[in-house]
């Protein structure tokens, strides 16, 4: 998937008028990121929280920048960085200050912020999938989020992660494969 | 680095059981999100004429009467740095607080504020529709008595003037103070809501600050509602609350005198 196409109009807008174009740019990439923060975080209120939070510290940062900064903008990797530092930046926070233990830690319940259409559409085993990207590590978490939820070329992930793309490949490879060992029905 | 063994499927591969789980994990974002990040602005015709609000998710948060729609919007950027879209019409709520000056039930969104500002608008919110306070007044129910320049300040910087009544907040002197929409508009108000501005001033020129009920003991602001009620027969004026006290007066349970004299 390319996204020069979606590139374009959203450079435009954001240079003729910051607050518009930051709606071009809301509209264009909210599902996108909300998926990888939904993904990544695990529950649907973090996850609620890191795209709002991501989409205000993107408003500030355009809002300093200039216009020559803007037109060379390639919005979705930079935007998709700024999900990234952010989620490291509270997944390594929550781990210095843990939060009292969940009382229902089991992976099949169901996330009680989670809309329960939504809940209903999604299957026991997209559940459980879901709860095993939280047993990978950070980077290998993100790399397999970025490449498998939110279909991202290689490329684009290794500048997110500010890594070459043999690096970004080899989390890739071992996410998946230890995924592969605790997901059920997926051995090859 | 070890070399890891790499079998790197795309992720449309949905022969792959794993792939095609992962790819099913997209989710859309839910509505409402983008309200948690921009605040909306409408125009509500208010008693000092039309004002620009902001409102987020949490409620009002801004509120100024700006020349135009993009001065308004200027000044929401630079305090704020949240984007400001066009809203749709104004709340009920909103429109009723501004037409009658009662913002019950309107929720505020205050959260830009410092632990001091806050506390001064809380306070200032307190003060009864046709009364007024002086400065030292909020200093003094914040537990800061010495902070009233402060004070002045932060109802300066009020982002909700109207909904919060910094209006009713005027000099311990009886001059009527700074306002953000200028000193005529509080006057305006001030009237507006009945408040018996010409006798506190008068009493002010006769350094009377405090005014006291012989019936029933009592030592309140000259505006407060109970000292209204005061027949001349029964008033007393006082200088300062301590002197009032040393006639064997109490203050009043409703507007809570307190301070020194100017």
């Amino acid at each position: 998937m390319t996204d020069t196409d979606t590139r374009l109009p959203i450079v435009a807008a954001l240079t003729e008028d910051l607050d518009t174009g930051f709606v071009a740019l809301f509209d264009a990439y909210r599902d996108l990121v909300f998926s990888a923060a939904l993904r990544l975080c695990g529950r649907w209120a973090d996850a609620e929280d890191l795209t709002a939070e991501a989409f205000l510290r993107a408003y500030r940062a355009l809002a300093g920048y200039e216009p020559q900064r803007i037109e060379s903008l390639r919005p979705r990797p930079w935007l998709m960085t700024i999900v990234a530092n952010l989620w490291r930046n509270t997944a390594r926070s929550a781990a210095r200050h843990p939060p009292p233990a969940p009382l229902e830690a089991a992976p099949e319940a169901a996330d009680p912020a989670e809309p329960t259409e939504q809940a209903a559409e999604r299957s026991e085993t997209g559940r459980e999938l879901a709860a095993l990207l939280g047993e990978l590590p950070e980077e290998q978490r993100l790399a397999v989020v970025l490449r498998h939820v939110a279909d991202l070329p290689i490329a684009e992930i290794a500048t997110i992660l500010g890594a070459p793309e043999g690096t970004v490949k080899s989390h890739i490879s071992r996410g998946l494969k230890r995924l592969r060992l605790l997901y059920p029905g997926s051995s090859r | 680095m070890s070399t890891v063994e790499s079998y790197d499927p795309e992720p449309s591969d949905r022969r792959d059981p794993l792939i095609a789980g992962l790819g099913a994990l997209a989710t859309g974002a839910p509505a409402g999100l983008l309200d948690r990040v921009a605040a909306r602005w409408v125009r509500v015709d208010a008693a000092i004429g039309d004002v620009y609000v902001a409102m987020t998710d949490q409620g009002v948060a801004y509120l100024r009467a700006e020349q135009d729609e993009d001065e308004f919007a200027a000044s929401f950027r630079s305090r704020f740095a949240r984007p400001l879209l066009p809203g749709g019409s104004p709340p009920p709520a909103l429109v009723r607080a501004l037409r009658t000056g009662r913002a019950e039930g309107l929720h505020l969104d205050l959260r830009g504020l410092r632990p001091f500002e806050a506390a001064v608008l809380r306070a200032a919110a307190t003060i009864p529709r046709g009364e007024i306070r002086p400065y030292a007044w909020i200093a003094e129910r914040i537990g800061r008595p010495k902070a009233v320049r402060a004070v002045g300040t932060a109802l300066g910087r009020n982002p909700v003037p109207l909904l919060i009544p910094c209006h009713r907040v005027t000099r311990s002197d009886g001059l009527i103070g700074q306002y953000v929409f200028g000193m005529p508009a509080k006057e305006r108000l001030l009237r507006m809501e009945h408040v018996n501005l010409d006798e506190v001033g008068t009493l002010a020129a006769k350094n009377v600050y405090f005014v006291g009920s012989d019936t029933t003991g009592v030592v309140c602001y000259p505006s407060c509602r109970d000292a209204r009620r005061i027949t001349p027969a029964h008033w007393h004026g006082f200088r300062t609350l301590g002197q009032a006290e040393r006639a064997g007066y109490r203050p009043c349970r409703h507007c809570r005198p307190g301070g020194a004299a100017p």
